[in-house]
């Protein structure tokens, strides 16, 4: 079994403080191994081997750009050879079905990497006719140190996203793994060092956020900080960043409003609200949360929406039948169980689920509630779980004013036939990503990120290597 | 060694083969089944069948056009030494320069394009109005392809790879004297997994399978790299039949400026290199050196010397610098030209014949004293042939560097910054070194 330990210069190393956390397969609440625990002292050594490899003149910063780009293709390569393991890894630690880890999560993995390795030679600066006799143009230069804190709901799809663009554009790595999920980045980092990326380009430490997380966002030498996480603590990062006024990109919450009209095409609407909310057990960022329904087809879509809910197959991620695993840990089980007795009190129509769905590991029942109003707390609170709130509508005004009222922007979606009302809410919306006719549709190579609380930046896409480029204008 | 149409391989339709010869022995290598107008119009079919709306290669996403061109990559450098060899056989050019340059740059190349292939992006635009605007990027069809002999296989990749990463489809027509590498990469192309179709390779020669292409109804667009005689005929036969769209790279006189501040001996090596690579069968050579006249003296004499280092023989062994001329076509005009160097009265400083009695060998020539009236000045040579010229001032060298009808490439040599970026911003040149 790899020894799970911290990643500093290609080597591994025990925590400073010698300790060890348990990591725990949710699906049994039993541990699965312990690992070590990286605190301040352990983000300092490695904050200082990112910038030793960060120093002018190091292989990293003489290597050819297409060379940066032949590393990240290498490192697809063999996370595709190592898929099958990586995929049972990541849904022993994780808890979401061995199915999906391997099509969806290890497929997006690879595909990021490969997008970003193409990047590599691509980051053009200008040259610029100022007035007057002068040679003027602007270099791409990498920011330097990033520290990248990354969450455990795709525990590998959330390290090459963060990885990919950073080391695509020449800088070097500090990066905090989810304590939930460490393995399957720690696993990736003995790949990195097999691809021989110089060392001290990438550094990997398993470690809690009030820890190890708060040390990097306040760290002196760190010139930038990528966080995705909780709005919550997202703020903490961006105070804690002020002390140096490191740059910060984040991705936040989102309580994101998927809009059925009347005239959309019913079956595919309910299928596709269904996966926008149960998806990855609920655990994702972008769930469409709110789903706002025209009330003309309201009742149908209701009744449909809660077959839908009772036929999803809850059990063992690795059954290949099973569609929902369990929640990742007993905070966010106890959490989302919390939620549901919210709604509960707060009036809303217990429509089907409820309740948890099994006497071992952290298992949810889907559960939908109808007659949901804007102003109750599951309407307005990120849930981060199996919970499906369905609200109804009159009119696409009043819709689109509701569907802006929050403090999150991240996603939003709309079902319509009707190009022109399409066109209308998806200019309408305050939100960085808006579907049409479909939901989670994720591509690398499309930019994603939030409007007002759901974050700053964005991430994919060529608008991806904005936060990670510093341009410096030479006339 | 047949024609590459739909991922298999056919016979002509004129039943015509051509003779594939060692220009570094003289002997036939082999036979390639030749191309002509028919043969065109069945890989164009093919190419626009591939290209139909609906296709699999129109339906593919952008991503995995990057992947095919990734895995292509894999293959070359799978058959590196295959193709290396392949390639000096055929050209003549130095083994380990075909492996160390032609085969790098061609895997890069791929891989470059291979990353391109789903970040070409289009964009949304404000117009006034209350409109949705938008622009695609399109691939524009049919893509007529006419490559030349000096760098055969790196030739092929940099015309394929692009039309390939942007959703093209191709009909490819290597140069009849070097159709192997072209043919190996065909087979290569249906390995990695391209539908059949999206590549389509026809060996020919100019004035039949080329001309085909040229005036093709249903292509698209031709993209020609090689002499700038031809490039007129391809541009007017363009014209003539549906207006495609034309890309051409033709010849270069590139104007190689040494200022009296240069690093001596780096100038002289970098102009040597300049002139003498590929057996000085480049489009980019810097066939007019102008050298200030306070150092002229001295940079013509270390030329020499540094000239009558060059070793000649065969290109396979290594501490070989020079192998043959491609053909006997073009040794007879490198020859032509070197006599009318010799009749107008430039200084023959060493070589000026041919070298050994087997192959096409030409002895590294210089010639200094050279005038910008001279043929040699004016004339792409396309052979071992260095002029040297001297000149007074900045304004007078850029004049006659610019005096030529060419603009292909330039390079400055100077510590001094300034006139650096003067040369680079006065000298009417693609690239400037």
């Amino acid at each position: 079994l790899h020894a799970f330990q911290i990643f500093i210069n290609n080597e591994w190393h025990h925590a400073v403080s010698k300790k060890t956390f348990p990591t725990v397969n949710p699906s049994t609440a039993e541990v699965i191994c312990q690992v070590a625990e990286g605190d301040k002292a352990d983000v300092d050594k490695a904050v200082k081997a990112a910038k030793e490899a960060f120093r002018l003149g190091s292989p990293w910063r003489r290597m050819d750009s297409s060379h940066r780009g032949l590393l990240l293709n290498r490192l697809a390569d063999l996370i595709e050879r190592d898929s099958a393991y990586l995929a049972a890894l990541e849904t022993l630690d994780n808890g979401k079905p061995y199915t999906l880890s391997y099509s969806v999560d290890l497929s997006l993995v690879v595909k990021c990497l490969r997008y970003y390795a193409g990047w590599a030679d691509k980051n053009h600066g200008k040259t610029i006719p100022i007035d007057g006799e002068y040679f003027c143009y602007t270099r791409h230069e990498p920011v330097g140190v990033c520290g990248q804190i990354i969450p455990w709901n795709f525990p590998l799809f959330m390290q090459a996203s963060k990885l990919g663009p950073a080391l695509a554009t020449g800088n070097t790595v500090v990066m905090k793994v989810a304590e939930q999920t460490p393995l399957t980045a720690l696993y990736v980092a003995s790949l990195i060092k097999e691809v021989r990326f110089p060392e001290g380009v990438v550094n990997i430490i398993p470690g809690y956020g009030h820890t190890a997380g708060a040390a990097i966002s306040s760290h002196m030498d760190i010139d930038k900080v990528a966080f995705t996480g909780s709005t919550e603590v997202g703020q903490l990062i961006q105070q804690a960043a002020s002390r140096n006024l490191k740059k910060v990109t984040l991705e936040l919450g989102g309580k994101s409003p998927n809009i059925i009209l009347s005239d959309a095409n019913l079956e595919d609407a309910v299928e596709q609200a269904h996966s926008a909310v149960f998806f990855n057990q609920g655990q994702v960022c972008s769930a469409g949360s709110r789903t706002y329904v025209q009330e003309d087809v309201y009742n149908e879509f209701v009744e449909r929406s809660v077959e839908r809910a009772k036929k999803r197959v809850v059990g063992d991620p690795f059954s290949l039948q099973t569609e929902q695993g369990p929640q990742v840990d007993e905070s966010q089980f106890k959490k989302v169980l919390g939620y549901i007795s919210a709604g509960k009190r707060d009036g809303a129509k217990l429509m089907c689920g409820g309740g948890v769905a099994a006497d071992r590991g952290y298992f949810i029942q889907p559960t939908i509630f109808g007659e949901v109003k804007d102003n109750m707390t599951i309407a307005r609170e990120e849930i981060f779980g199996p919970v499906m709130q369905i609200l109804k509508f009159k009119t696409l005004e009043e819709v689109i004013e509701r569907g802006n009222d929050t403090q999150y922007g991240l996603a939003a979606a709309v079902f319509t036939r009707d190009i022109d009302k399409a066109h209308y809410i998806s200019a309408a919306l305050r939100a960085g990503t808006v579907w049409v006719n479909c939901y989670n549709v994720c591509g690398v190579q499309a930019p994603f990120g939030g409007y007002k609380a759901s974050g700053n930046g964005r991430e994919f896409g060529e608008y991806g290597l904005e936060g990670y480029t510093e341009v410096k204008t030479v006339s | 060694l047949q024609i590459f149409i739909n991922n298999e391989w056919h016979d002509s339709s004129c039943g015509r083969k051509i003779p594939v010869y060692n220009p570094a022995t003289g002997e036939k290598i082999c036979e390639v089944e030749e191309g002509d107008e028919e043969d065109v119009d069945k890989a164009v079919k093919a190419a626009k069948e591939a290209f139909q709306l609906g296709s699999v290669w129109r339906r593919m996403d952008a991503s995995d056009r990057g992947r095919l061109l990734n895995k292509l990559a894999d293959l070359v450098e799978r058959d590196q030494l295959i193709l290396t060899t392949m390639e000096t056989i055929d050209s003549g050019k130095l083994f380990l320069i075909a492996y160390f340059v032609d085969l790098m740059a061609a895997v890069k190349t791929l891989r470059y394009y291979g990353g391109w292939s789903d970040k070409i992006q289009g964009r949304t635009i404000p117009v006034d109005g209350e409109y949705f605007t938008f622009t695609r990027h399109e691939p524009v069809g049919v893509c007529g392809q006419i490559i030349p002999w000096n760098f055969p296989l790196l030739m092929f990749i940099w015309k394929i790879a692009p039309a390939l990463c942007c959703g093209n489809t191709v009909v490819i027509k290597p140069a009849e004297q070097t159709p192997l590498t072209a043919l190996h990469m065909a087979a290569l192309v249906k390995e990695a997994g391209f539908p059949p179709g999206v590549v389509n390779v026809v060996p020919g020669y100019g004035s039949t399978a080329g001309a085909a292409i040229a005036s093709h109804m249903y292509i698209d667009k031709v993209a020609f790299t090689g002499s700038t005689e031809v490039g007129k005929l391809i541009k007017e036969a363009a014209g003539k039949s549906n207006l495609k769209r034309v890309t051409l790279e033709l010849g270069g006189k590139n104007p190689n400026i040494v200022f009296a501040d240069a690093d001596l001996d780096h100038a002289v090596e970098q102009a040597h290199h300049g002139l003498f690579f590929n057996q000085g069968q480049c489009c980019l050579a810097g066939s007019r050196i102008f050298v200030e006249e306070t150092i002229y003296e001295e940079f013509v004499r270390r030329s020499v010397e540094r000239a009558k280092q060059r070793v000649l023989g065969n290109p396979f062994i290594p501490g070989v610098d020079q192998g043959p001329q491609i053909d006997k076509k073009q040794f007879d005009k490198i020859l032509e030209l070197i006599e009318s160097g010799r009749k107008e009265g430039a200084k023959l400083e060493c070589g000026g014949s041919q070298w050994g009695d087997k192959g096409l060998f030409v002895q590294p020539t210089v010639f200094s004293d050279v005038t910008d009236e001279m043929r040699i000045a004016k004339e792409e040579i396309f052979g071992p042939v260095q002029q040297i010229m001297k000149f007074k001032t900045i304004d007078e060298v850029i004049k006659r560097a610019n005096s030529t009808h060419y603009g292909l490439v330039a390079g400055v040599f100077t510590q001094d910054i300034n006139k650096a970026l003067t040369i680079a911003s006065s000298l009417q040149a693609g690239t400037v070194w």
